[in-house]
């Protein structure tokens, strides 16, 4: 048996998730260990590689590639398992690890299973795998001649082989197919910063509640926010006091919000404010009751009155 | 976060609207020690309040609501958490115009600002409203809505302030401890909390609390669909939570309430959808919290249509999202009154359920005072958990008793509509009999209880329209007949046969079975065996607990003879307060016993027709009882009567009823009796005599010298109210219940009138009229007084207007009608002297 | 004009916790409710913009059962012009076959005279998250497809879809007809307004069948690992802790300087 990992190249190197994409191939004690480098495999890669307990490192050279497009990776995985005669085909568990394979896994008509957190059985292959955004687990059969899995990123450390492998480097022959570039990355543009002035696109958004204790208590908030170059948010009591007009509200019925900072003031954090800001990156929350909501559901928090710690926070920035 | 204590005087299940209040005002009355928990976070644990719409109208039918909701506002207010919007209940059709004008009537009577409107008068506060989708409108101007979460808070604030209250979130119930009847503790996933006394004040769950403890608390959750839009322009332009009135579109079942920048559009059209307390899901499995559940958008699409119809231009924007929308869960009970009140299973376990928003605080306080020292100021016998009997608390029946009520929740209620599910419960032993005479049956406590005979509705012909007053009007005459005017003027004419079926039935027994009896009635006791009496039942400040009869059966045995309805709390009244050593116990024979009335001028003769006993006056005197035979029927006879007419209650074991029903039917069809129905028991024959009906007359806010009931003296033995009626003995009455005459039906259009109940009474001019307590009189019982010709009116009114010849109004409908005072007093209206009831007519 | 068929799967939502049907085979919506995943909803954005842009149309198809209109109609009600409901057991049906229905109904509509120019889906579906479909359906239709798209923008037959890539925004210019699976984040779904609610319960939704044999999708049983509880980090009391909340946001690099 003979198994074929994906190995994507990040910042010079086999990223993270394929290097656990290889110690778990590797655990499978499968047979030969090959890997496939779309492009020339870079010297620290095949180091990677060789770590891992590599036999075979195919790459793939054709200029055709430079430019990423999933269907012509594809190819090259086809190629490597060709020429490893793989039963098994890993790939990372990412954005482009799960399109290649599926192109893979559409061109061959194979059986396909993403996001493979473990491996009960090999024959038959029995995968348990991440679903439903990985709040469940699903016990799966993966039937075929060549298996397809991806693998869930953190399912298990990346580790050395007790013994390095050859990683010999073997170029691949193949000539990518004109049909295969029909979809392909024209450019990279940097990521645009976008206008954040509004609340539902600003980075950051300083929220305040009802701690606020009125329409003027409010003035560390928009400070705050001016300060981080956010936006402010309230919750929908401290419109419905009048104290802030309707178009700041962050709940259900108002905006909501994916920053990557929501620095919660003075929320209790209702079930329906939460429906507003539960998809931000990270949650700050600014409260007197340890036991609220708001509190016990961040990331971070600082148990105290908003009118003493904003001001505070405003003077340590300076 | 706060740990459980591992005891406490009193432990409070829930922290919504009602836990909150329950909690604050126990501490408000002196109760320390009171631990609250909630399975949720604070201040939204995830309950019914947490969605609540949060708006109130203050105007209900039912007085006992009316009341508590005002309470509540008044404490809203208070807390500085209400905010008055106004509102209108609008109306699409002709027939719902009359329904908001007998609102009008119900406005008047709690004293509750309303008047009728224009649909240019609505658009004129509301220029989003298509007026002419709309034919007219009720205003009122003190509906307002509340913060509930926010009044729950600073009320919890307040307890805590006073070193009375600990409230612990986070915290599961999973059992409850009960040891020889009485709660001992409750378990929860933070440890056990020993408690003297537990409340259930946790909405949609707590018939699975209650069965933890072998209670029951007959309420489901049941979902309410509620949809919120927005941004819409004209609502964002505003600060604050609303700005404009509530709108109530009756004819669809609908509403729409201003909430910020979105307009909330709730429906109670939609198909009944009940849960299983059970089946709720945990607040991590919910998508927003337990009790907003998925929507289901099919159910509401009707309502959005008519929604945008009524509001086209702020709904019709393509601009405002359908940005919230819930199954919103609520509590429904199969009475529509909420469970309130010590269990009957269980003692020291409270229930405080199926209480909304508008009447959380007001009920709280009341269930306090109860919890206290036993007397709401506002009665809440309509909403005493004791009132269920064993049947009414199955699952079974509170479905169907909610879902057939759901949709009346916006509807054109009847006073006198009866209910169509879960019927044919409880069967009179005649009832084959009865159906035969094609009896029209209504409800009673479950009981199928002939309102009056298809099969005499020749007497119509016989006694001719004038008689048998007929009502013209489809509303007055809706639920009624004139053959029970017919029947009436047979039973004062011949005789009347009664099933009496539904009465409650128990006995006191025991070698304290006398003293236990002494305390609890007004009346003397200590009388011979073979005895009647008619007493009131007092609570401490003299308020009616009830009216009753008991039969002195023997020295250790007395049984006691109570309306069906009122019944089971009757029987908890007595239970709670029997000798604890076990020296007497109450035993109920409800279900053991039926009773035939038999009363009118032939009456003796029929009964000595079958039966060698004496039945003479002098032989069988009025208030005695005995044992008869009757054939080979063993009946305890006992001569009374409720209808003012020589004749007998008779009661024998259940499976002999129907051979004495037919017997006497055999016995006094060829002397003129007839069945009578519950139309002439209940209302005709009690009316024209001026006795008092529990629930209607009587209640715990009404007492002897109101109500005309005073004595000269009181027995030398100790009562529970005597020292209040003594007390009250003394001062004049803050109102006088009187019976009045109705002197001219016609309205306007020149349609005869019939008023059905609860109508304001007011002076001649239209003039309002307030009693001592600051109430208005309305009307408590109304009804055909056929022997006299006239339509019959009780009401208390204020002292100076229950004088016999005032001329007063009464509003129906909007109109006014007058009405002449006609007794002050219990002095009957028919037959002053009682000489039918001694057989000297 | 490009007409756009957007793919849509009823799935339970997803945002409390997961409730398994009592024989672990499937989530259970019965508390959470069912919707249409948060790519979807984005793709069905993307949808009307191309529609509004060229004078297109929106379909909106989902492979499953008769439920599964509701997810239509929803499509419907924030902007699409019909729906297709190819009704299926979605238990039989593994991604290979979803992608054999919809492809199979691509041809009754072609046959039919409707063509479509794109077609959308959610980059993986929010329950079984299998990440394969689009691109099956894109090989059996012989047409290109870009995954992770989170704007698109039409120019006669050119499509020019964005979607974030490791290096920075990826961008891709492909000559329609083609696929396209969309990730969230590049576009805010809308609710439905009244009015839109109100044309969808009107709309036309209609109905196929799929007559292939599913190979399935191999699942022998779900389960649900205990969800990790969250652990908040409290960084101090009162004004004593500005300078731990101040190192955080340094952290987080949403403050410079």
């Amino acid at each position: 048996m003979s198994v074929v990992v994906l190995v994507e190249v990040e910042e010079g190197r086999a990223s993270l998730v394929s290097r656990e994409a290889l110690t778990f191939a590797r655990s499978l004690g499968a047979g030969d260990l090959h890997a496939v480098v779309v492009g020339p495999a870079p010297e620290a890669v095949v180091a990677d590689c060789r770590d891992a307990g590599v036999a075979v490192v195919h790459e793939a050279g054709d200029p055709a590639l430079e430019r990423y497009a999933a269907a012509a990776w594809a190819a090259v995985v086809e190629a490597a398992g060709r020429a490893a005669r793989a039963d098994l085909v890993v790939a990372p568990g990412t954005g482009r690890g799960n399109e290649v394979l599926a192109h893979v896994a559409a061109r061959r008509n194979l059986r396909m299973a993403a996001n493979v957190v473990a491996v009960e059985s090999l024959a038959p292959l029995v995968v348990q795998r991440q679903v439903v955004g990985g709040a469940a687990l699903e016990r799966a059969t993966v039937d075929g001649r060549v298996r397809l899995l991806t693998m869930a990123g953190h399912a298990v450390e990346p580790s050395a082989a007790d013994a390095p492998g050859a990683a010999r480097v073997a170029p691949l022959a193949l000539t990518i197919d004109p049909q295969d570039l029909r979809a392909q990355v024209v450019r990279v543009e940097k990521r645009e910063s976008g206008d954040t002035s509004g609340l539902t696109a600003a980075k950051v958004v300083v929220g305040a509640g009802r701690g606020a204790g009125g329409p003027d208590g409010f003035a560390a908030v928009d400070r705050l926010a001016e300060r981080l170059g956010g936006a402010v948010g309230v919750s929908r009591v401290v419109t419905s006091l009048g104290w802030r007009p309707h178009h700041e509200q962050v709940g259900q019925t108002g905006s909501r919000i994916a920053p990557d900072l929501y620095l919660a003031c003075g929320i209790s954090g209702s079930i329906q404010h939460w429906a507003g800001c539960a998809s931000s990156r990270t949650i700050i929350a600014v409260n007197t009751d340890p036991d609220a909501p708001m509190v016990t559901k961040a990331d971070y928090a600082v148990i105290g009155d908003m009118h003493e710690v904003l001001p505070a926070v405003l003077e340590e920035l300076g | 976060m706060a740990a459980l204590p591992a005891s406490a005087r009193c432990v409070v299940i829930g922290a919504g609207i009602v836990g909150n209040s329950l909690a604050y005002h126990l501490a408000e009355r002196g109760w320390t020690d009171i631990v609250q928990i909630d399975k949720g976070p604070l201040p939204n644990p995830g309950g019914s309040t947490g969605h609540a719409s949060n708006f109130i109208f203050p105007v209900d039918h039912s007085r006992e609501f009316a009341d508590i909701t005002l309470d509540s506002v008044r404490q809203y207010k208070e807390l500085g958490v209400f905010t008055e919007s106004g509102g209108y209940e609008v109306a699409r059709t002709e027939e719902r115009m009359e329904e908001l004008r007998r609102r009008m009537s119900s406005a008047k009577a709690w004293g509750i600002p309303a008047e009728m409107v224009t649909p240019e008068q609505v658009a004129e506060k509301v220029p989003f409203l298509d007026k002419d989708v709309i034919v007219g409108a009720a205003w009122f101007p003190t509906v307002g809505v509340v913060d509930s979460l926010r009044a729950g808070t600073i009320m919890r604030e307040r307890a805590v302030e006073k070193g009375a209250l600990t409230t612990v979130p986070n915290v599961e119930v999973l059992g409850m401890e009960v040891v020889d009847g009485r709660i001992r503790a409750v378990e929860t996933d933070q440890g056990r909390i020993e408690a003297e006394t537990v409340v259930i004040a946790c909405g949609v769950w707590s018939p699975k609390l209650a069965r933890m403890a072998g209670a029951r608390i007959p309420l489901t959750p049941a979902v309410h669909q509620m949809i919120s839009v927005g941004p819409c322009e004209v609502l964002a332009e505003r600060p604050g939570e609303i700005t404009f009135p509530i709108i109530r579109d009756m004819d669809t079942f609908c509403y729409e309430r201003q909430h910020g920048s979105d307009m909330e559009v709730g429906s109670y059209a939609h198909r009944p959808i009940l849960w299983d307390p059970e089946d709720i899901p945990s607040i991590e499995q919910a998508k927003l919290s337990p009790t907003e559940m998925p929507f289901t958008e099919d159910d509401f699409d009707p309502q959005l249509e008519q929604a945008l119809e009524l509001m086209p231009e702020l709904l019709g924007d393509e601009r405002a999202e359908i940005r919230y929308a819930i199954n919103g869960l609520l509590s429904l009970t199969p009475d529509g009154y909420p469970v309130l009140g010590e269990t009957p299973e269980v003692k020291g376990l409270w229930s405080c359920a199926a209480v909304w928003i508008k009447e959380g605080p007001g009920t709280a306080r009341a269930v306090a005072e109860w919890m206290t020292h036993g007397n709401p100021e506002i009665d809440l016998g309509h909403s005493d958990i004791a009132r269920f009997y064993p049947f009414q608390r199955t699952r079974a029946h509170v479905r169907a008793r909610t879902s057939e009520a759901f949709n009346k929740t916006y509807g054109i209620v009847h006073p006198g509509e009866q209910w169509g599910s879960n019927r044919n419960v409880r069967l009179a032993p005649m009832h084959a009999s009865q159906e035969a005479l094609r009896a029209v049956f209504y409800e009673a406590a479950g009981w199928e209880r002939p309102h009056w005979y298809e099969s005499n509705a020749g007497l119509v012909e016989k006694f001719g329209p004038e008689a048998t007053m007929p009502r013209e009007h489809e509303w007055d005459a809706r639920w009624w007949s004139p053959v029970i005017n017919a029947e009436h003027l047979q039973m004062r004419e011949t005789a009347g046969l009664v099933d009496l079926s539904a009465f409650a039935v128990f006995d006191v027994v025991g070698p304290r079975a006398l003293e236990a009896v002494q305390r609890i009635i007004v009346a003397q006791a200590d009388v011979r065996i073979g005895r009647v009496v008619y007493t009131p039942v007092l609570d401490e400040r003299g308020g009616f607990r009830s009216d009753l009869t008991v039969m002195r059966l023997a020295h250790d045995r007395f049984r006691v003879v109570t309306g069906g309805a009122h019944g089971m709390a009757d029987k908890k009244w007595f239970e709670d307060r029997m000798p604890e050593d076990g020296g007497a116990v109450v035993v109920d024979l409800t279900s053991s016993w039926t009773t035939i009335g038999l009363w009118g001028p032939k009456a003796k003769e029929i009964l000595a027709s079958v039966t060698d006993a004496d039945v003479s006056h002098e032989g069988f005197p009025f208030g005695t009882c005995r044992e008869i035979e009757v054939g080979a029927l063993s009946v305890l006879a006992s001569r009374i009567s409720y209808v003012g007419e020589y004749g007998w209650e008779l009661y024998l074991p259940m499976e002999a009823g129907a051979a004495l029903w037919d017997r006497l039917l055999e016995a006094g069809t060829p002397l003129g009796m007839v069945p009578v129905g519950i139309g002439v028991y209940g209302t005709t024959g009690r009316i024209e005599k001026g006795y008092r009906a529990y629930g209607y007359e009587l209640d715990t806010e009404r007492t002897l010298m109101e109500t005309g009931m005073s004595r000269a003296k009181w027995k030398d033995a100790d009562f529970i109210g005597k020292d209040a009626v003594v007390e009250q003995a003394g001062e004049a009455p803050k109102a006088v219940l009187c019976s009045m005459t109705v002197d001219d039906h016609t309205s306007a259009s020149g349609v005869k009138r019939y008023m059905l109940g609860g109508e304001p009474i007011l002076t001649r001019e239209g003039g309002t009229l307030t009693d001592g307590h600051g109430r208005h009189p309305y009307v408590t019982t109304a009804g055909s007084a056929p022997s006299l010709g006239k339509h019959v009116l009780m009401a208390f009114l204020p002292p100076e207007q229950a004088v016999v010849g005032t001329g007063l109004a009464v509003s129906y409908m909007e109109e006014l009608y007058p009405v002449t005072v006609a007794a002050v007093d219990a002095t009957p209206l028919f037959d002053p002297a009682n000489d039918r009831i001694r057989g000297r007519a | 004009m490009t007409d756009v068929l957007v793919c849509v799967k009823r799935v339970p939502d997803p945002t409390g916790e997961v409730v398994l049907t009592p024989d672990g085979m499937r989530v259970d919506g019965r508390y959470a409710g069912y919707t249409t995943s948060a790519h979807e909803e984005a793709a069905i954005a993307l949808a009307v913009q191309v529609a509004e842009s060229t004078g297109g149309s929106v379909t909106v198809l989902s492979v499953g059962a008769a439920e599964s209109v509701e997810q239509i109609r929803a499509g419907i009600a924030v902007g699409a012009t019909d729906g297709i409901l190819v009704e299926a057991d979605p238990d039989l049906l593994g991604p290979a076959d979803v992608a054999a229905a919809v492809a199979e109904a691509l041809r009754v509509r072609e046959e039919a005279g409707r063509t479509y120019g794109l077609v959308l889906l959610g980059n993986d579906a929010a329950d079984t998250g299998d990440f394969q479909v689009g691109v099956r359906l894109a090989y059996l239709l012989g047409r290109p497809v870009v995954a992770g798209v989170q704007t698109l923008e039409v120019d006669g037959d050119v499509a020019t879809l964005r979607g974030e890539g490791p290096e920075g925004t990826e961008v891709y210019e492909v000559a329609l007809p083609a696929v396209a699976t969309v990730l969230e984040g590049g576009v805010s779904p809308k609710y439905p307004s009244v009015v839109g609610r109100m044309k969808a319960k009107k709309a036309e939704v209609e109905t196929l069948g799929w007559t292939g044999s599913p190979v399935g999708a191999g699942r022998e049983a779900l389960t649900v690992p205990e969800p990790p509880p969250n652990e908040v980090t409290v960084i101090g009391e009162g004004t004593a802790a500005a300078p731990g909340l101040v190192a955080v946001l340094r952290e987080l690099k949403v403050v410079h300087g």
